[in-house]
């Protein structure tokens, strides 16, 4: 018997192994039949998720935990047994500002991420108006990458500049309007605007959190229940991911990417991403730019869940208030990755794993076990309740 | 809490449905409801404001920005709840099925802001029932022009009455279980390909 699982997505290359899995006969072949429906934004698609009118969904990897967590939202129980992707997101800057930065530096370009960031520091410096830098949602990695990113050169990512949220098709259009000057946010979209000629990628995840990881399968807790059904799920996601990071089925992927009920955007864009080609970028192509399957990507990892819980009270989202409070709110958030349901289905340790470390652009590492020693190494940070813009 | 208003945001780009809901609340007592309608810019605006409720479009695009406002200003402190209460799963149903969230500054009278809601609930499905009744509308008079259309073929090319030609559509239609619109269009569309003349 068939069964049928609805899946919300937002349209980013990132969504590939969902479509893929529905496109390409992977669902099917595990008996499934995988019913996607595009969300207009990440609140729309979590709303959607805690009323159970979809089954799963494409999601952001720090929005579960977020969710789990109840800040800003309802309280709810999404748990996270695979990882969909790695990398893919990247940092793009105005053409202006791109110029700006460059004349900061001695009129050259930049060579790397780390040194953009500390060109922007100095032209930030000498400018009179502050920079609008977008992201796509505060539970994102795109925020954290974002933050880390300037806060490795010293830029105060609340003080020293605007930092707002705008769902991924609206950022080249509100870069081009002028209304930002730089979004972190993922494929096809940072590639679009090199393409139109109206930004410049200065950083890719890859660069900033080498390895990364990108969205996650967020589903409803309830549905773990029924085992087998899950089990199914899983493989066929794990297939479609095989199969998207082949590089012999990349043309064959941004061309099913780019029907206008996934993306609806150029196939090129997708494709260029899909083989780690950014336009200006140096040390192109990178390998391991956006991936869904190698080095064991789809596994989600208990000290993941720590690091990005850790990038939330770095940066005051979450409040660390008594030691007690802070242990179980670690607690939570690790418990909604599922390690154990994954190693259930394709074998592998789980929870008894030695935690790996996390590294960084700044050579900054997570032990993967003590965020408290974590947050220390850090000058720059924001506590819970501080608004800066007020002061 | 204070005997202030209670202050309404309605962030709408749709000014029908932004109207009804406005007029809604006018039943709601003492409500100082303020409606944006250009998502451009939009935190400032909001900023602005500083409303209690803010009741949006679910499928709008820029409640991602909304909610990163939420969580760096200072309502961070005074957290901002989706809908009423928390426990309160039906009413979470409830606006979800109708379309509307809701944000609403924690610790506000419940009963206050539970009429609001109300009120945003039944005037969304409102606006969903009229709109249907419009679409309704609007596909039954593309219909009646299409039936004209395809009697007048029918009478000028096979010289029968206009009762002759209606009959003739609705016994193709029966026959084939069809609509008699689409009977009219597939014929009309036929017409089209085969000019008068070479039809017999």
């Amino acid at each position: 018997m068939t069964r049928t699982l609805t899946a919300g997505f937002v349209p980013l290359v990132d969504a590939a192994p969902l479509i893929a899995a529905a496109e390409r006969g992977f669902a099917h072949a595990e008996g499934l039949e995988l019913r996607l429906v595009r969300q207009a934004s990440w609140a729309t698609l979590r709303d959607h998720l805690n009323l159970g009118h979809i089954d799963c969904a494409q999601a952001l990897a720090p929005l579960p935990i977020a969710a789990a967590l109840g800040i800003g939202q309802v309280r709810s129980e999404i748990v996270v047994p695979f990882v969909l992707s790695r990398g893919g997101n990247a940092i793009t800057l105005s053409r202006k500002l791109a110029d700006e930065i460059r004349r900061a530096n001695g009129g050259t370009t930049p060579a790397d991420a780390k040194s953009w960031a500390r060109a922007l520091a100095i032209a930030l410096r000498q400018r009179a108006e502050p920079v609008t830098l977008a992201m796509v949602y505060p539970y994102s990695g795109h925020n954290f990458e974002l933050r880390y990113w300037l806060a490795a050169a010293g830029i105060h990512p609340d003080r020293d500049v605007r930092l707002i949220a705008i769902p991924p098709p609206l950022t080249v259009e509100s870069l081009r309007a002028g209304q930002i000057d730089g979004f972190c946010v993922g494929a096809p979209w940072n590639g679009l605007a090199t393409a139109a000629g109206i930004g410049e990628i200065v950083a890719t995840k890859s660069e900033i959190f080498p390895h990364g990881i990108e969205k996650v399968l967020a589903m409803r807790k309830a549905l773990l229940a029924e085992e087998s059904l899950c089990a199914s799920l899983l493989r066929s996601l794990a297939a479609a991911a095989r199969w998207c990071d082949d590089p012999a089925n990349h043309v064959d992927l941004a061309e099913l990417l780019a029907a206008p009920q996934y993306l609806g955007t150029d196939p090129e864009q997708s494709l260029r991403a899909l083989r780690g080609q950014l336009k200006g970028r140096p040390g192109q192509p990178d390998a391991d730019y956006l991936y869904f399957s190698r080095h064991d990507a789809n596994r989600p990892r208990r000290e993941e869940a720590l690091w990005l819980y850790a990038q939330m009270r770095r940066w005051g989202q979450v409040r660390g208030s008594t030691a007690a409070i802070v242990r179980a709110a670690e607690a939570e958030a690790a418990a909604v990755f599922r390690p154990d349901v994954y190693a259930r289905v394709f074998g592998g340790g789980d929870r008894d794993d030695a935690p790996r470390p996390i590294p960084a652009c700044d050579r900054v590492e997570f032990d993967g076990v003590s965020v408290e020693s974590y947050l220390q190494l850090f000058d720059l940070a924001t506590p819970f309740g501080v608004d800066y813009r007020s002061l | 809490m204070s005997a202030r208003h209670l202050k309404v945001l309605i962030i709408d780009a749709n000014l029908v449905r932004a109207a009804i809901l406005e007029d809604g609340l006018r039943d709601c007592g003492e409500l100082e409801v303020h409606h944006i309608r250009e998502m451009s810019n939009l935190l400032p605006r909001v900023a602005a404001i500083n409303p209690d409720v803010i009741l949006i479009d679910l499928e709008n695009p820029s409640r991602d920005t909304l909610e990163q406002m939420f969580q760096v200003s200072r309502w961070a402190e005074r957290p901002i709840a989706m809908f009423v209460d928390k426990s309160d799963s039906d009413a979470v149903q409830a606006a979800i099925d109708a379309g509307v969230s809701a944000y609403v500054v924690d610790g506000l009278r419940r009963e206050r802001v539970k009429s609001v809601l109300d009120v945003s609930i039944s005037r969304f499905n409102a606006f969903h029932r009229l709109q249907q009744e419009l679409n309704e509308a609007r596909s039954a008079l593309a219909d009646r022009k299409i039936i004209e259309r395809a009697k007048e073929i029918l009478i000028e090319r096979q010289g029968c009455t206009e009762t002759a030609a209606y009959a003739l559509l609705r016994r193709k239609a029966m026959d084939q279980g069809r609509k008699i619109a689409d009977i009219a269009r597939a014929l009309v569309t036929a017409a089209d390909l085969l000019p008068p003349g070479e039809a017999k």
